[in-house]
């Protein structure tokens, strides 16, 4: 079976400034995939390219085999799920309102979105009664469970996430990644995750890919990283956020 | 304060007036009219300057007019000469009264005096009649404080030339004329330079006062005598002859120019005088004018509106022109806002565009809009300008409400597949709504305010005893309209408060 997402020499400039060199990319269905790499290198702009909120300078982009284009970019976002680190939950709308919100631009009918964000409560361990709260009345861990929710509506082939966990407390954060870590398995979902943490990296990545300065540096295991690494640079990373983890 | 300094205003937007004597578009106003006045059987209308006895004038015309059984409505004080004329000549109005002299010096632009058969010939090529004299003439003159002009022997004119440092405040339309003051001044070689341009009515007061010491004022001025005022002596005979007269449009009913003529010559200086004064006594026109009738006649005396009648009708109007010119601004404003909103050239436009209408005072707004087709001295002008003047706040809160959404929300949006159309209706301008309201707001509370100017082009509301009340420098008259304004302004501002607890999502208030 050949990637979901297939990215062939993508490279983008921010003012001149090289922002992606000409990368390429594989994500594989059924895998969670990690991004990990210092501030700024590149991983975030990955991850914006492949939905369409940064058009690529060159190189292409499939999907499902077929080219994204400025045509077919909204129906394959539809295809696609997509959690920010805050949530992005838009404050007007209640929790139920922000998770059924494309479902009802679609024309869903209310018993097949009912039963799905039933579903979904269940699947994401989010309270029922707390559905018709407005984001602000939520908790951090909240929000993201509704975010994840709201992604996961129309069953996305690709669900992407911006450092979701980025803004929690500790605990919260844990139990989180947990929850997450169970749902991909129990969804076989096709995952592209971007974090700066190793632990969080190695946690979920069936594949890691560390970057830097706008390019991919080591593509692989967590023990690829740890025991082969192609460059100081790789090293260097591991045992500063290896340090960080035993202080 | 407001209103002293947008009649001071007046003069400068007439001088654009002026410029702008371009040909109205007959048909098209025709048009307009008709649908406007669909509700009156065709009345005659009559126009009035903005000045006492103008407003008697009208009011004699109307009722000349009615007791012929001819039906008739009188526009009260829509501004100057040039106005009136253009109005005359687009047919927005029938009739208005007028003086010989200005009729040769400022419509027919002579140098020399003209016979009164002379001017009726000049008129005929502009489809314009006159009436024969109606018997006074209300020449121009300057006025001082009787006792100042005793104390500094100013007799004459001339006699100002040896007192430099007096305040010379003339209306703006003298300060224009032809016959006015430049040409004044040469004539006497006056070296006065302290010049201030003052509303008619306002110099009144500023000359009891001392804050001026010479006013331009009219012969038959019931102010004079009532101020102890002395006229200076014209000496070398530079005003010329100002015999009232009706100017009607030639095309009016016969019987209605035979109903007019029939007042040529009824009206002596004495007696004009005294209407005058009656009509600044009893701060009503209509009653001045009846006196006129009651030696002819004495029949029953016009029973004039109650207080609460005329309160609904400036309130009714009032609203008419806040609330359309509102509802066009928000139409087009909110759109416009969300063109804006996306930057580059096009949004700097836009809000230059409304930025720049807004800095134009609103007065010369209205007094610009008059000359030009489709508009002239009506109440779709008055409704534009406050259009034109509500924009602003509209777009700005618009645009600054959209852009101020944060980018993650905004990739959100995009990132789930929303077609832009959506985007903007379900998330973007529900979330710029608090700001989009506050700017309706700010626009709905400037428009009630602003309406009030639009009397002076005729459009009603409660501009017009705040108007008459200046004019007769009467309090009580302009708290009348002062007052309601005030608490109108208060009742929208109240009522959008209100507005946004429903308007604005709930998740946006917590």
């Amino acid at each position: 079976m050949s990637a979901l997402v297939q990215l062939l020499a993508v490279a983008k400039r921010y003012a001149g400034a090289p922002a992606l060199h000409p990368t390429d990319l594989s994500i594989e269905r059924g895998k969670t995939t990690v991004l990990i790499g210092p501030s700024g290198c590149g991983k975030s702009t990955l991850l914006r390219v492949i939905i369409g909120l940064i058009p690529p300078d060159s190189g292409t982009i499939d999907f499902d085999a077929s080219q994204i284009t400025p045509v077919n970019i909204e129906m394959l976002r539809r295809r696609i799920g997509y959690v920010i680190q805050e949530g992005g939950l838009f404050p007007h709308l209640t929790a139920r309102a922000n998770i059924l919100l494309m479902a009802r631009h679609l024309g869903k009918s209310d018993e097949e979105m009912h039963a799905r964000l039933l579903e979904l409560c269940e699947l994401t361990r989010f309270p029922e009664n707390l559905l018709a709260r407005y984001p602000l009345e939520l908790s951090g861990g909240q929000r993201q469970r509704v975010s994840l929710m709201r992604a996961l509506m129309l069953s996305p082939e690709l669900l992407l996430l911006d450092e979701p966990l980025g803004a929690l407390d500790p605990l919260v954060r844990a139990s989180l990644q947990k929850d997450l870590k169970e749902i991909f398995t129990r969804l076989c979902q096709t995952a592209l995750l971007v974090t700066h943490d190793l632990a969080e990296a190695a946690y979920f990545g069936d594949d890691i890919v560390l970057m830097n300065e706008g390019r991919i540096v080591q593509q692989g295991s967590i023990t690829d990283l740890r025991e082969r690494p192609a460059n100081p640079f790789v090293s260097e990373f591991i045992n500063a956020q290896r340090s960080v983890a035993l202080a | 304060m407001k209103s002293f300094v947008s009649l001071t205003l007046v003069g400068m937007a007439r001088s654009c007036v002026r410029g702008h004597r371009s040909t109205l578009s007959l048909p098209m106003l025709l048009l307009f009219f008709s649908a406007t006045l669909c509700f009156a059987a065709n009345p005659v209308l009559i126009g009035s300057k903005k000045f006492t006895e103008s407003y008697v004038l009208g009011e004699i015309a109307k009722r000349t007019l009615n007791e012929t059984g001819i039906s008739a409505e009188h526009r009260q004080g829509m501004g100057g000469t040039i106005i009136l004329w253009e109005a005359l000549r687009g047919g927005q109005i029938d009739v208005y009264p007028e003086y010989t002299g200005t009729i040769a010096q400022e419509i027919l632009k002579t140098e020399g005096q003209l016979a009164v058969q002379e001017i009726r010939d000049a008129l005929t090529k502009f489809g314009v009649g006159m009436t024969e004299p109606l018997g006074f003439n209300n020449t121009y003159a300057l006025v001082m404080r009787r006792n100042e002009a005793q104390r500094l022997g100013i007799r004459t004119i001339g006699d100002l030339g040896k007192h430099p440092e007096l305040k010379i405040g003339l209306t703006h339309e003298f300060l224009d004329r032809r016959d006015g003051w430049q040409p004044l001044r040469q004539r006497y070689s006056l070296p006065q330079l302290n010049i201030v341009g003052i509303d008619h009515a306002l110099g009144y007061a500023a000359l009891a006062k001392g804050s001026i010491d010479v006013k331009d004022a009219y012969s038959t001025d019931a102010k004079i005598a009532e101020n102890d005022l002395v006229a200076l002596a014209d000496s070398f005979d530079f005003f010329p002859k100002y015999d009232a007269v009706f100017l009607f449009r030639t095309s009016l009913r016969d019987d209605a120019i035979a109903a007019l003529r029939g007042v040529a010559g009824t009206l002596d200086e004495a007696r004009m005088v005294r209407l005058n004064a009656e009509a600044e006594r009893t701060k009503n026109y209509t009653k001045a004018a009846n006196l006129y009738f009651q030696n002819a006649a004495g029949s029953a005396v016009t029973a004039g509106e109650s207080f609460w009648q005329k309160l609904a009708r400036w309130t009714l109007r009032h609203l008419e022109l806040a609330g359309f010119s509102l509802l066009l601004s928000v139409i087009t404003g909110i759109p416009l806002g969300i063109l804006a909103s996306r930057g580059g050239a096009i949004g700097n436009i836009i809000l230059g565009f409304a930025g720049v209408m807004q800095t134009v005072p609103s007065l010369a707004l209205l007094a610009l809009l008059v000359p030009l087709p489709f508009f002239g001295i009506s109440v779709r002008t008055a409704i534009t300008a406050l259009f034109l003047y509500g924009l602003l706040p509209i777009v700005r809160n618009t645009a600054s409400g959209l852009q101020d959404i944060p980018r993650s929300l905004r990739e959100s949006a995009i990132a789930l597949g929303l077609t832009p159309a959506a985007r903007l209706w379900r998330i973007y301008l529900p979330m710029a709504s608090r700001s989009i309201l506050s700017g309706i707001k700010t626009s709905a509370v400037i428009n009630v305010g602003t309406a009030t100017l639009a009397a002076l082009i005729g459009a009603g509301g409660y501009g017009e005893p705040i108007l008459s009340g200046l004019n007769l420098n009467d309090h009580v008259t302009i708290l009348e309209g002062a007052i309601p304004a005030a608490l109108l302004a208060l009742i929208v501002q109240w009522s959008f408060d209100m507005l946004d607890r429903i308007l604005i999502p709930k998740g946006l208030r917590l």
